[in-house]
């Protein structure tokens, strides 16, 4: 049962922290995704797992042994290199050997398993070739095929779509999904594209600055983010700023800038006088023509920029107390707003997320 | 400023005919100033060859003497090899901060002029069992050049293996391990391999640089031994003293020369073919047996071994000719003399600002030259075949026993009156320690065709860029590596010195004349004796060993 648990993990560089007192715990066959932007210390964690670095503290176990101060190739893990790291020197085919090899195979069997993976990844040309002569795509699964033949139960993979392009990235990522649920494996997927990590993951844990600060389902990351900074980075978040005018526990009233008054759900407990923040994504609000004076959740504004990008159109638009503020509209089922419209803008309570200020300012906390 | 230049030159370099202009140049400067002359000066006396062949027993002493040389470089290297590759690896992999150290130290036995070496290496041999057993550890023969040799071609397999592991990109290594392989065996399947074109170059430039020696073995083989070099020297000192005719000692030389030129291109033609074609076999169940080897006590007994036969055969051996400057330190008489430059050592500070004056514009000038070569080479840009002749052809001048090369030298450049003394010396050291750039380079760069991914992503990038962006980046340590070897082998540089120059005495050549006035019976200048002999040549590796400590804290610092 290969879960993999990790408890107060510590690594430092020098004087930095590249983890400060990581946690985790990742079921057996769960498809897992270390999400957060670049140098968060994603590699580092799943390098530390994978027994390619040694951690400062902490432990770490897969299923039900202790490994951290075991070497890599005693932790049955499979890794996927960002770089994919097929040695040079031998063909496709046999990187693909290597791991039943390695493992003392003979080579009937050997070759048995080097067929099995390579029909997973479907892949059957081109085997004779070196490394420097495939495209990124079949590198990329023969690196996948290379870590899948070792036989291990649990796949760690360091951003494997990160060389490919657009196109073929989409097609890949779900079939890693499926190879790693077909084989019943326990996959940590690290990644910095939220809508990759949020298509394919079984749940996801959000970094930042070597630490992690949400662990949940897509669906709770996107519904229920825990600090602006996960607000800002699944997904997308209109930030306004302001301070608590009036308060109970269900209902805070929030002054913007200019005076200007708006509602939302109080599930943060916060205070009057607190200086707060409110997210609300671009998707979830609606947007009527015109100055409309009805709801405690308006707000008012001009269009200054419209882009079309396909099945939505985002409008760019300046509240009336100077701030910006993003919405996307479906582009075929609405008449669409001319720049320079005057607008009102509602969002549903329950949708917007009340946070207090964060301590060390709010570019700080969405600096990455 | 600076970013304009390089604009325009990076603009420059994309233009064919300028690249092939720097190319031909290299070629040109190659065989102009560094194959040709010791060639034309062998052959110009090819006519006295028959002496030589119409005397059997002289025949059958050369052939003899050859294969003795060929003999003990095949076996040194491949022991140079077995030992260079622990030390190596415990100083790019271990983590103490001490491996800056070992790695300059590792170094010294090459900085050794030496003539140096060979009385060092007599001394320590036979001094000290010599109280325990009433006979020496090792008495002068075959035995002791086969230390000598081992001890001074030491440094170059460590110095190209610590380049290519350190520009090896450990990701390899690591993939194995995530795929089961203990160290030992990631290393023997993947490291190893990859790394191998640096290999087979450190195994040739061992191998020639056996041949070739000559100073420090004939004083070893104590006529005892005879072997190539010493075959020459032999002769050449026969031939002063008035025993042989100038024509024997011509042909000899000639004979000698051309049989070992031959031969070893030869043994390099195959030793490339051969080398390309190694594969190892996986070792099925050899994993098993490694893993019992590559953890904690395993690697624990290879770093002692490894340390152990550095120090006990290779570093103490050839430093021990300096312990006399201890004594001097201790005694502090001698010490203001040295300092003040008074009597002798006035020479000596001369000589010594000569040695790094010369060894410093020799190494610039061999990256300038080997550069371009290393790169015609290993990318096959005239071709597959032009390549190989090339890469077979710059052995040329570290095969040549460095007595013959100096006396070939001599008489190509003295052809042309008016060539300042200094001049001819940078010449003979560009020849002897070209070719040590150019194969370590070479292989390095032979590596990154097939490290390709990303060069293959810059495709369209200028010339000059891919060398910034790609090659320097994976390069560099064996570019450095590269250049002390250059270094330190210019400084050490005795015997073609000796035939080249006879009013400039470089800080080797004036050791050898102090150390042939300590050995002779009545000696033969003043004021020097063994304490001084030491003194010399303790502070000649003082101050390579800080130049070179610099240079690598320097480069460490990632200023490179
Ligand atoms: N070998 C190293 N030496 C020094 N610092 C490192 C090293 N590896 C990573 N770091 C630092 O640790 C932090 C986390 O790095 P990494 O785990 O690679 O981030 P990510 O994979 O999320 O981009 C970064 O600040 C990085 O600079
Ligand atoms: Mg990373």
């Amino acid at each position: 049962m290969p879960d993999v648990r990790v408890v107060n993990v510590v690594k430092k560089y020098g004087k930095v922290y590249a983890l400060n007192n990581v946690s985790l715990n990742i079921h057996d066959q769960e498809y897992f995704s270390l999400l957060g932007p670049s140098g968060c210390g994603k590699t580092t964690l799943l390098r530390l797992i994978a027994g390619l670095i040694d951690p400062d503290g902490g432990e770490i176990y897969i299923g039900d042994c202790r490994v951290d101060k075991a070497p890599p190739e005693d932790r049955d893990i499979g890794f996927v290199f960002q770089t994919f790291a097929l040695f040079p020197h031998m063909t496709a085919w046999s990187n693909v050997l290597y791991g039943p090899k390695v493992k003392n195979y003979d080579t009937k069997q050997a070759e048995t398993i080097g067929h099995e993976v390579l029909e997973l990844v479907k892949l059957s040309e081109r085997l004779n070739a070196y490394p420097n002569e495939l495209s990124g795509g079949m590198m990329q699964r023969i690196a996948v095929a290379r870590a899948l033949a070792a036989g291990a139960k649990t796949l760690l993979l360091d951003e494997p779509l990160g060389q490919l392009d657009a196109k073929v990235r989409n097609d890949i990522r779900y079939e890693i999904r499926r190879m790693a649920k077909d084989l019943k494996l326990t996959a940590i997927h690290v990644t910095h594209d939220q809508a990759e990590a949020m298509s394919i993951s079984d749940r996801i844990a959000v970094m930042k600055k070597g630490k992690i600060i949400q662990v949940g389902t897509p669906k709770e990351l996107y519904m229920h983010p825990n600090s602006i900074f996960v607000a800002f980075f699944i997904g997308e978040s209109n930030l306004l700023e302001g301070h608590i005018t009036k308060s109970d526990d269900k209902i805070a009233e929030m002054e913007l800038r200019e005076g200007y008054t708006i509602e939302a759900f109080n599930q943060k407990k916060l205070k009057m006088g607190d200086r707060a923040v409110l997210a609300i994504r671009p998707e979830t609000c609606a947007m009527r023509q015109g100055l409309i004076n009805e709801n405690r959740n308006g707000l008012f504004g001009v269009v200054e920029k419209t882009t079309f990008e396909g099945t939505i159109v985002r409008y760019d638009i300046r509240l009336v107390n100077g701030d910006r503020f993003l919405i996307n509209r479906p582009s075929l089922t609405e008449e669409w707003v001319s720049i320079g419209q005057e607008v009102t803008i509602t969002y549903p309570l329950e949708k917007a997320h009340l946070f207090p200020y964060p301590e060390n300012g709010l570019n700080d906390e969405i600096s990455v | 400023m600076l970013s304009k230049v390089w604009y325009s030159l990076n603009g420059l370099s994309s233009k064919k005919p300028l690249k092939y202009i720097l190319y031909i140049s290299a070629v040109i400067i190659f065989f102009a100033l560094i194959l040709i002359p010791p060639i034309i000066g062998i052959l110009s006396k090819v006519d006295s060859l028959d002496a030589v062949l119409n005397d059997p027993i002289m025949v059958d002493a050369v052939l003899g003497a050859i294969g003795a040389s060929f003999a003990i470089g095949l076996v040194v290297a491949a022991l140079d090899l077995l030992a260079g590759v622990p030390l190596a690896w415990l100083i790019t992999r271990g983590k103490s901060k001490w491996l800056t150290v070992l790695d300059t130290l590792a170094d010294l036995p090459f900085v050794v002029p030496t003539a140096a070496l060979g009385y060092s290496l007599l001394l320590f041999w036979s001094l000290s069992p010599a109280e325990l057993f009433g006979q020496p550890f090792v008495s002068p023969g075959w035995g002791l050049v086969m230390l000598l040799h081992f001890t001074f071609s030491f440094p170059v397999v460590v110095r190209v293996i610590v380049g290519a592991l350190l520009d090896y990109k450990m990701e390899y290594e690591r993939a194995s391990r995530t795929l089961g392989a203990p160290p030992l065996t990631a290393s023997r399947t993947v490291t190893f391999p990859i790394i191998k074109p640096s290999l087979i170059a450190a195994y040739t430039l061992a191998f020639a640089r056996s041949l070739s020696e000559t100073g420090a073995t004939f004083i070893v083989a104590a006529g005892l031994f005879l072997n190539g070099p010493v075959f020459i020297q032999t002769v050449s000192n026969q031939f002063s003293s008035g025993a042989i005719s100038q024509n024997t000692y011509e042909g000899a030389i000639v004979f000698a020369s051309l049989i070992l030129i031959v031969v070893s291109l030869i043994l390099f033609i195959l030793i490339r073919v051969l080398g390309k074609k190694i594969k190892l076999p996986f070792g099925h169940g050899l994993p098993t047996f490694e893993k019992k080897l590559s953890y904690k006590k395993g690697a624990y007994v290879r770093d002692s071994i490894a340390l152990a036969v550095f120090f006990v055969i290779v570093l103490v051996p050839s430093l021990f000719v300096a312990l006399p400057a201890f004594q001097a330190i201790i005694t502090g008489s001698t010490f203001v003399e040295v300092f003040t430059g008074s009597g002798i050592w006035a020479s000596f500070w001369s000589s010594l600002g000569l040695s790094y004056a010369l060894a410093a514009i020799v190494t610039v000038l061999g990256i300038l030259f080997g550069l371009p070569m290393a790169i015609l080479i290993s990318r096959k840009t005239f071709g597959q075949l032009p390549s190989a002749i090339l890469d077979t052809l710059i052995n040329v001048p570290i095969i040549v026993p460095s007595i013959a090369l100096g006396v070939s030298l001599k008489f190509f450049w003295s052809n042309l009156s008016g060539v300042p003394e200094f001049l001819l010396l940078i010449f003979a050291h560009l020849a002897i320690t070209y070719p040590y750039f150019v194969r370590s380079m070479s292989a390095a760069m032979e590596r990154i065709s097939i490290e390709m991914e990303e060069a293959s992503k810059t495709l369209g990038a200028k010339p000059l860029t891919v060398f910034r962006s790609i090659v320097w980046p994976i390069t560099k340590y064996s570019i450095l590596s590269g250049a002390i070897i250059v270094f330190t082998r210019s400084v050490s540089e005795t015997g073609a010195t000796l035939a080249v120059a006879s009013k400039l005495k470089t800080a080797p050549v004036l050791i050898v004349d102090w150390v042939n006035s300590v050995r002779a019976t009545i000696p033969t200048i003043p004021g020097v004796d063994t304490l001084t002999v030491g003194l010399a040549c303790g502070l000649l590796i003082l101050f390579s060993f800080i130049i070179l400590l610099v240079l690598r804290l320097l480069t460490k610092k990632g200023k490179v």
